[in-house]
């Protein structure tokens, strides 16, 4: 055994690194003759651009270039593309929304790009910019996903009809409405989930070298995947394929959105090819507000179906999913999850959603942590109590009666995934136990005698993580002393590195200390992505493939350095023995004597697994002045198996953390009129902060996966999705006592609270 | 930011005089405001003067019936000051109440009142604790002082030099954050100067305002009842994504209340 296996607590061994501020982000990279660049962007959210005038930008001090979309287009530079067909209901295919890298004759949204200007320096390529006239024609705009979609509404794109891009059904129509045409009892929800910025610490940042010897790129760029970006940005919009190399050092924070390709990556990459000259840029705060792809935005009509003894039937539901203005790389994808999750952890007999998504004339929306996800599990377990208090049975009782049950899996669910793993009974007994349920009415008294108002809410979650082609794949190669792991993943804060090596060691049997992980170059890591709780399962499966293939590899020389027969050599604890001699010799020997054993080719697409759980949560309300304060807060989850017991439990204080932010503070809200973003800033937008957050009581109650040779489920996004319909749950508890209120938006804000106890 | 200047005063006539020279120069205090328009080129002075080397703004006095602050007094060192704490404790606290620990440690009393965001929480003090603005150039008593957004008596080239805020027997500032800035939605601060009382409201509407109605109550009797039906009326009070004004308005009923409370602890 190494000191340190897999299921020990191993603290993070980036943190001395990063802590000490000697991390190395994008930013950091500032080479002397860098060029540095500055992107004028559009005022207003829908245009027609009549004019670039750039004359007297040009002439400015300092500048080297300015770029517009016909030089773009005069270059030849493909489109952004969207990786993700559709095919409509009625067989045509989506809709397309073709992006230049800057603005041709038309600007779609607050912030889209209109000129490039590259200068010595920032500042003076940012006084440039003010200089460059540009002839804008104003357009009626929209705002809002489903006044999008309605007769009537300005067109973001005059080619789309409607604004709907999308319009598909996914599940059985037929069978959803026969059940619920039986049902004893329908219960109904209309709900809206609210459009997020990610906001990772570190904005988005792009810094592009150029090598005139080789005629080579490359881009450093804060990133969850250099492989996907080296091919959309080199082989799609470049054109330029191999002749770019990507990479990414350290990531302050991603949560989706730097999976995706913005503008300002091949835009870089190009300006400085152009100008055969280094060229960065960083982006500020408000520009990540603008710019960043953002998450959720639905508008939701959503049915459950009961029978006379409380049994789910079927649910359904119509989703009106915001695109933004233009379609992003996985954008029409990511609300398909809502149908997937729709079932969570019940056993239903139909569910189907009618999804119609739309463009609208804001910033592209496309994967946040949970990624349709929470939307789906949202949906359902509103609806759950609703249920419940319509039929006057207790929500878990309404739950117990309707759960999967572990003597049925592998159950294939009413949306046709097929869990492999779980214990939801069990685990909701569990959280009911360790939130002390029972003691709930004695808290709810003690706080109305303090004036205050109390409620409990309850949710289970599941969600799918894992899977999805392309593959992720890990590179090993082992010389005289040290190991060296490539996995295609890049960490964007969550401790990859500890955890791969804790992995490897156990795998190899050897130190942690004498094993290296390299990340982020497109030129030496293999295909990878970081992204939906995938790095565990599918790069830890991964990883264990590529070190059985060194240790198979290393057979024969072990075999002729021993002396033996390789069907009589047995390999543990980081040696090759003998079997029932004391004859041996370490991995590094073989590897030494072999001149280095590589594994270079590993694949693995990754079964999915299913990570689930329970969330109960008691608020405290302040009547008075609609302040909601998370009281305590419990958490259960199955992730199959603990790697790393601290790191785990970051991901899941971190994602609850986030879902707490949707439930109560974050919105991204627009003016519907001019489709300008009101809150732009920290100081409209609200984080969630450690004075929002309660302590965290966390157990687990896992059961192994099967579908992976660790056992392990995704962990990395489950906060986010337990969290917001459990603190809506429990928030809607107190409203419905008082007032005889079904449901509240998110966020609630103390403000929505107060005048739905006040109204 | 644009190009400026940049010039250190050693003293408040030096100050004076650079602004005298300059018409588009102006005062750098701790910069939260300024630097941060500066850098989303709101703001584009021609000059900064910097106040920081002048030790004689630095200074809290304590006297009979007054504290008088100096203006490039930091907001941490106002809620950490022992003085201030006995002598005035709302103040230290309202002051600790300010953004956070990095703001705190840079903004300054001055720089704060100069600038009057109408969600700011000196103007609350100042107005509620009677202050007297002390300039290069005269004393300006609180309630001329403030405007109404961003606008102060303050002529051009005139420099805050210290503010003085009577001491009450008792008072006390409750603050209603903004999730987002952490500014005040409503601030309310109440203050018991037995014949006298005053009630100052910040962050509901344009600027910092009283309320005779609530001070009426309160020196008649010093108590949460006495405010607790005076009902704010909404119109001209803010209304934006934050709260709307009918919000703001109950809030500050219920603040005073809070705010008797507290200041009766
Ligand atoms: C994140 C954040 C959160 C904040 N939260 C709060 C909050 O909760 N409550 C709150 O009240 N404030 C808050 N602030 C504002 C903060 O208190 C600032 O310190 C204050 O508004 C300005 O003070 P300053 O010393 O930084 O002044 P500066 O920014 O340096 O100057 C502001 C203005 O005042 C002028 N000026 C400065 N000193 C003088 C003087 N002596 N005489 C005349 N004019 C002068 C300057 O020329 C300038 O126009 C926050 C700021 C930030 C950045």
């Amino acid at each position: 055994m190494t000191k340190f296996a897999i299921g020990q607590t191993v603290h993070r061994l980036e943190d001395p690194t990063l802590l000490q501020g000697k991390g190395c982000y994008t930013d950091d990279l500032r080479p002397q003759g860098a060029a540095h660049a500055f992107v004028l962007r559009s005022p207003h959210a829908h245009v027609l651009i009549r004019g670039i005038d750039t004359t007297a930008a040009r002439k400015a001090p300092g500048v080297i270039a300015v770029l517009t979309g016909a030089d773009a287009k005069a270059d030849d530079l493909g489109t952004m593309p969207c990786i993700v067909p559709v095919k409509n209901h009625d067989g045509t295919p989506r809709g397309e929304t073709p992006r230049p890298v800057l603005a041709l004759d038309r600007a779609r949204h607050v912030g889209d790009p209109v000129a490039l200007v590259v200068a010595e320096t920032y500042h003076a390529a940012r006084d440039a910019a003010e200089l460059i006239e540009v002839d804008y024609e104003p357009l009626p705009a929209v705002a809002d996903v489903y006044g999008a979609a309605q007769p009537g509404a300005p067109l973001v794109w005059p080619e789309i009809k409607q604004n709907i891009v999308a319009d598909l059904h996914l599940g059985s129509k037929e069978a959803a409405d026969a059940a619920f045409a039986r049902a004893a009892h329908i219960s109904k929800i209309e709900l809206v989930q609210n459009r997020l910025v990610a906001n990772p610490m570190e904005p988005r940042a792009a810094f592009a070298e150029y090598d005139p010897e080789t005629d080579r790129s490359t881009l450093h760029t804060s990133s969850q995947s250099v492989a996907l970006l080296r091919a959309h940005i080199g082989d799609i919009v470049l054109k330029i394929g191999d002749k770019l190399r990507v990479r990414s050092g350290n990531v302050g924070g991603a949560f989706g959105m730097k999976a995706m390709m913005h503008p300002e990556q091949p835009m870089i990459v190009w300006a400085s090819r152009r100008l055969k000259r280094a060229v960065r840029w960083t982006g500020d705060r408000s520009e990540g507000f603008l710019t960043d792809v953002q998450g959720r935005d639905h508008k939701v009509f959503a049915e459950l179906a009961l029978d006379k003894d409380g049994k789910f039937l079927a649910v359904r539901a119509t989703v009106y999913a915001g695109m933004g203005a233009y379609l992003s790389q996985f954008a029409p994808m990511i609300p398909q999850s809502v149908h997937s999750m729709m079932p969570s952890v019940y056993a239903f007999e139909a569910a189907h959603l009618h999804l119609i998504e739309t463009v609208t004339n804001t910033v592209p929306v496309d994967a946040y942590r949970g990624a349709g996800r929470p939307e789906g599990i949202y949906v359902t377990e509103r609806l759950i109590d609703i249920a419940a208090r319509e039929l006057k049975i207790a929500p878990d009782e309404l739950r117990r009666r309707n759960f999967i049950k572990p003597s049925q899996f592998p159950y294939t669910t009413a949306a046709g995934l097929v869990y492999d793993s779980g214990d939801f009974e069990g685990l909701q007994a569990k959280a009911l136990k360790e939130a002390d349920w029972a003691g709930f009415p004695a808290r709810k008294a003690a706080s109305e005698a303090r004036g205050k108002l109390r409620g409990i809410g309850l949710t289970m979650y599941v969600e799918r993580c894992g899977g999805a082609a392309p593959p992720d794949s890990v590179a090993l190669k082992v010389n005289k002393d040290r190991v060296l792991v490539l996995p295609g993943t890049v960490d964007n804060g969550q401790g990859h590195m500890t955890v791969l090596k804790q992995m490897v060691s156990e795998y190899l049997g050897v130190d942690m200390e004498k094993i290296d992980v390299s990340q982020g170059d497109s030129d030496a890591n293999p295909f990878g992505l970081t992204g939906g709780s995938r790095f565990a399962v599918v790069t830890g499966t991964a990883a264990g493939i590529a070190a059985k293939e060194v240790v198979d590899k290393g057979m024969e020389q072990a075999a002729k350095m021993l002396e033996a027969a390789a069907a009589d050599i047995e390999y543990g604890d980081g040696d090759y023995k003998v079997k029932g001699t004391d004859r041996k010799a370490t991995l590094f020997d073989v590897a030494s004597a072999a001149g280095g054993i590589e594994a270079l080719h590993i694949k693995n697409t990754g079964a999915l697994t299913f990570p689930n759980g329970c969330h109960i949560v008691e608020v405290e309300i302040d009547p008075q002045t609609g302040v909601t304060r998370l009281d305590r807060y419990t958490i259960v989850d199955d992730f199959g198996r603990a790697l790393n017991p601290m790191l785990l439990l970051g991901q899941v204080h971190g994602g609850t953390v986030q879902g707490i932010g949707q439930a109560l503070l974050e919105h991204a809200v627009y003016d519907n009129e001019s489709a300008q973003l009101l809150t732009g800033s920290f100081m409209d937008y609200a984080m969630p902060r450690a004075d929002d957050v309660p302590s965290f009581h966390t157990t687990f109650h896992h059961t192994p996966c099967t579908t992976n040779p660790l056992g392990v489920k995704g962990a990395g996004e489950a906060g986010s999705v337990g969290a917001p319909p459990a603190i809506i749950n429990a928030i809607v508890d107190v409203l419905h006592a008082k007032k005889g209120i079904k449901h509240i938006d998110m966020p609630a804000t103390r403000e929505k609270v107060w005048r739905a106890l006040n109204g | 930011m644009y190009q400026f200047k940049f010039q250190k005063a050693k003293s408040v006539a030096e100050a004076f005089a650079g602004l005298g020279k300059d018409g588009d120069a102006k005062l750098l205090a701790g910069g939260q405001s300024l630097i941060a328009a500066m850098k989303l080129r709101l703001s584009q002075p021609s000059t900064l003067i910097d106040l920081g080397d002048i030790a004689e703004l630095r200074q809290i006095k304590v006297e009979t019936g007054t504290v008088t602050i100096g203006a490039m007094t930091t907001h941490a060192t106002v809620a950490a000051s022992a003085e201030v704490n006995k002598a005035l404790p709302a103040l230290a606290m309202l002051a600790g109440s300010i953004g956070d620990r990095q703001v705190r440690n840079q903004g300054t009393i001055g720089g704060s009142i100069a600038n009057n965001d109408p969600a700011a929480d000196y103007p609350a003090a100042c107005l509620g604790l009677g202050a007297t603005i002390a300039t290069n150039k005269r004393k300006i008593s609180a309630d001329a002082f403030f405007k109404g957004m961003y606008e102060t008596a303050l002529e051009a080239g005139e420099i805050i030099t210290s503010v003085s805020f009577a001491i009450p027997k008792r008072a006390a500032y409750v603050k209603f954050k903004n999730p987002a800035s952490r500014f005040a939605i409503v601030g309310v601060l109440v203050a018991d100067f037995g014949s006298s009382a005053r009630v100052a409201v910040t962050g509901a509407g344009p600027g910092v305002f009283r309320i005779a109605e609530m001070e009426k109550a309160l020196v008649a009797k010093f108590a949460p009842e006495s405010v607790a039906n005076i009902k704010v009326p909404a119109e001209g009070l803010n209304s934006d994504l934050h709260a709307q004004a009918d919000y703001r308005a109950h809030l500050i009923t219920v603040l005073a209340q809070r705010a008797v409370i507290a200041a009766l602890k």
